[in-house]
């Protein structure tokens, strides 16, 4: 495989990862949140928010030089972990439309890449 | 200052606020995809410099659109599951691609017309697996 489009898989994929976990935290932090703006300031979300800025440079790098096509299905990959995440973290639980309809996503995520290549 | 106690107290019916939450995702895409064309518009006369920044409109309102599309989703993901709000996001994907035909005159794409069908499919179905 040719190393630029490595390059650009390990930094999606990455991105994938951390922006997950931007999404754990959004969900931790969201507890307390209440009408008044001050609500949303809390450790938890700043976190969130980070994660979810230090995702998008990761994005914005790999993107740039790598096919769209090959890499557009990548970035998807992380509603998968955000899955996986909510069962841990806050026990939610599958169902098959759940599964179903994320595996939809993903093909259809798939074919959206396709055509933007 | 209110307390979560008194703004969650109006809501306690369990559908309705699956439903406010998905809603609420909904406008999310809605935000995300606007915001996403405008820093588009605003990266093609793009400088790196303080003055030009400061009335790079166009990307100003993008990032604006940002700041609250993350807003709108903490307080959406407060009233629903993450498992199934967090994939309804993609159908950013599919206001991008229709903004894109008719804003920036993107030729239409098989792929990407099969692409999100797909996704507003997949959308539907998870919006029917939330906790009931």
């Amino acid at each position: 495989m040719n190393p630029v489009l490595l390059r650009s898989m390990l930094l999606v994929f990455a991105a994938s990862v951390v922006g997950s976990f931007g999404a754990v935290f959004l969900k931790f932090g969201s507890a307390t949140v209440g009408r008044s703006l001050i609500t949303f300031v809390n450790r938890n979300l700043v976190l969130g928010v980070a994660l979810y800025l230090g995702s998008s440079v990761f994005y914005a790098l790999g993107l740039k030089d790598g096919q769209v096509s090959v890499l557009y299905p990548m970035v998807s990959l992380g509603y998968v972990w955000t899955m996986v995440w909510s069962r841990i973290f806050f026990k939610e639980t599958f169902n098959t439309q759940k599964l179903v309809g994320l595996g939809l996503v993903l093909l259809g995520v798939v074919f959206v890449g396709m055509g933007s290549s | 200052m209110s307390s979560p106690a008194v703004v969650s107290a109006p809501q306690d019916d369990p559908a309705a606020r699956r439903r406010k939450s998905i809603f609420l995702v909904f406008c999310c895409t809605v935000l995300g995809a606007a915001a996403q064309i405008f820093m588009k518009l605003g990266m093609e006369h793009f400088t790196l410099s303080l003055p030009a920044l400061l009335t790079n409109y166009l990307l100003i309102l993008g990032y604006g659109l940002y700041g609250i599309n993350t807003l709108l989703l903490i307080v959406a993901l407060r009233d629903g599951e993450l498992s199934m709000l967090y994939p309804i996001i993609a159908l950013t994907y599919v206001w991008v691609t229709l903004l894109s035909y008719t804003l920036l005159h993107e030729p239409p794409n098989v792929y990407k017309n099969i692409g999100i069908t797909t996704i507003m499919i997949g959308v539907a179905v998870l919006g029917r697996g939330g906790k009931k």
